[in-house]
């Protein structure tokens, strides 16, 4: 009976080659006439540890573009890098800044360049087009992309669109008789629903929580500026002279 | 001769050619100051095709399926956006192409408002099936060689050309994964045209088409109506009617339809449709349609005991 239970002294093994990872955590961009607003949690976790509470989702790239990722962070962080040198270079070549319609086939084909190894990122590009209008451009890992007046992607990407659908596009709602519904949202509007989203969201997702970062892009001399005179917890980080102006908005979120 | 000769020769048609062949590499290689920063984009991809890159394994095919395929694994992280219905016929007046807008990963409905029709150029229309980044990049590369053709030969280029640069290009990745099944619509010197693409490599000519896990649906209205002699109007309203039918019964098919006319002229984009809002209502007034909803509840109130009429 014991042969029964031999071990073989070398079983077959098979390798696989699995360099991905989910890290968690949430991405929203919406645009308004003359803003952008593109927020993310901070919490990177794998699994059901926490890894840190402090991990950046969303990057400045420009004063008219800021860019969200979401997935794999360690795919994501290298890929804003890379997407940051090609505007350098840029930059050095043409004396301005890409424009955000630019930085958008930017990423597709940078994307794309990697069709057969992907990187596992889920991006949103937010910002200010050369006409000044808001702007949100949404990918899918291997560069798909579509012009949005909003999106959510990420782990909690299921809780939060239909609420921007219902909030935003006014999706499955009625206007009372006599009413008609805002062509567009204020910026404090805006705020308001971005805020709403995220605590909602890490109420009910595991993964989403710790801390909110909120850019807000604002175009050439826009009135919206004045929402964000009371708004806590507030910096400037515009960098040139250009007239979009990048500010950002951190806040806490629930830490359990 | 020998190809001693042609080797040291500096007037044989072998040295002529290395020379010119020189001379063009020079010119594709000088880019002004101002482009070498230009590398974004499609900048230098015009030499060749951009250059993948291929994870470091035995069978790079094989990794992209694991980490890709929703078929092969419901679980798979990268989800590659699927599910669309797609047709495009020909007819006296043009073309018609006729579109979806929803994209979903798994069950997920990932986005209601695809822009599932590609414009080419204005003369040339392409639909979008299988992968999104696979229809939306080679059918943008495939604009930059029409154009390319274009001041080369000082003509616009075909449908059938261009049709047959794409399934010759995919056919170039055969195997490697990519997913695409394309029509390349379009009027030409010979006329109105439509061909279908895919990844397979296959390339169709014919007069109608329908692609997507809702074409049957699709087809199924789209024969029922289809005549050559279709005016204007019956053709706009046979294509989106189909693609309702489509959004109705297909789960993976839905949200709202996009309708384009391909005219001698170049295309028109005729409209966005929703499609629930068509149900109860028709698309509006728009030519052609006969008023009032598509959805049979709507027709057949009152005329059926499953239907009462309301009370």
């Amino acid at each position: 009976m014991a042969d029964m239970v031999s071990i073989p002294h070398s079983q077959p093994q098979q390798h696989q080659f699995n360099p991905y990872t989910e890290n968690g955590g949430t991405i929203l961009a919406i645009a308004g006439a003359d803003f952008s607003v593109i927020a993310g949690d901070t919490r990177q976790s794998e699994g059901y540890s926490i890894q840190t509470r402090y991990a950046p989702k969303v990057f400045r790239l420009t004063d008219k573009a800021v860019l969200a990722v979401n997935g794999f962070a360690a795919d994501g962080n290298m890929f804003v890098k890379k997407v940051r040198q090609r505007l350098e270079w840029y930059r050095h070549a043409h004396a301005k800044d890409m424009p955000i319609r630019a930085i958008a086939r930017l990423i597709q084909t940078m994307l794309y360049s990697r069709r057969f190894f992907p990187y596992y990122v889920y991006n949103i590009l937010g910002g200010i087009e050369e006409d000044g209008t808001g702007a949100v451009y949404s990918f899918d890992p291997v560069g798909s992309y579509e012009r949005e007046a909003c999106r959510a992607a990420g782990a909690a990407q299921s809780l939060v669109q239909p609420f921007l659908d219902n909030q935003i596009y006014f999706k499955n709602q009625t206007p009372a008789p006599g009413t008609s519904f805002p062509g567009h949202l204020s910026l404090s509007t805006v705020l308001s629903l971005v805020i709403d989203s995220f605590t909602s969201a890490t109420e009910r997702h595991i993964e989403v929580g710790d801390g909110l970062e909120m850019y807000i892009v604002l175009a050439k001399n826009s009135p919206s500026i004045q929402s964000l005179r009371d708004i806590r917890g507030m910096s400037e980080l515009t960098a040139t002279e250009d007239g979009e102006r990048v500010f950002v908005v951190r806040r806490d979120l629930k830490k359990d | 001769m020998n190809s001693f000769v042609d080797q040291f020769s500096t007037h044989s048609p072998t040295a002529q050619l290395k020379r010119a062949q020189k001379l063009i590499a020079a010119e594709e290689d000088d880019y002004s100051d101002a482009a070498w920063g230009s590398q974004a984009g499609f900048g230098g991809m015009i030499k060749g095709i951009p250059a993948f890159k291929v994870p470091a394994v035995a069978d790079p095919t094989a990794f992209l399926r694991l980490h890709t395929d929703d078929h092969a694994d419901p679980n798979c992280r990268i989800k590659i956006q699927h599910g669309t219905t797609t047709l495009a016929f020909r007819f006296k007046g043009g073309v018609i192409v006729a579109v979806d807008s929803r994209a979903t990963a798994g069950s997920y409905v990932a986005s209601g408002t695809v822009k599932k029709v590609i414009e080419i150029n204005p003369y040339l229309l392409g639909t979008m099936a299988g992968g999104a980044a696979d229809c939306q990049f080679w059918e943008t590369y495939l604009g930059m060689h029409c154009r390319l053709h274009e001041l080369r030969n000082r003509e616009r280029i075909s449908v059938s050309a261009a049709s047959k640069y794409l399934s010759n290009l995919v056919y170039s990745y055969k195997g490697m994964g990519l997913s695409m099944g394309t029509m390349i619509c379009g009027w030409d010197k010979t006329g109105p045209a439509v061909f279908y693409v895919d990844s397979d490599g296959t390339r169709l000519k014919g007069d109608l088409f329908s692609v997507g896990s809702g074409s049957t649906f699709a087809y199924g209205v789209l024969d029922q109506g289809y005549r050559w002699d279709l005016t204007d109007e019956e053709a706009q309203e046979l294509g989106r009617r189909s693609i309702f039918a489509a959004g109705h019964r297909d789960a993976m098919s839905g949200n709202t339809c996009n309708l384009y006319h391909v005219k001698e002229e170049g295309w028109d984009f005729i409209g966005n449709y929703d499609i629930s809002k068509m149900y109860y209502e028709g698309p509006g007034d728009v030519p052609g349609a006969p008023g009032g909803g598509y959805g049979y509840a709507i027709r057949t109130e009152g005329r059926s005991a499953a239907n009462p009429p309301p009370s």
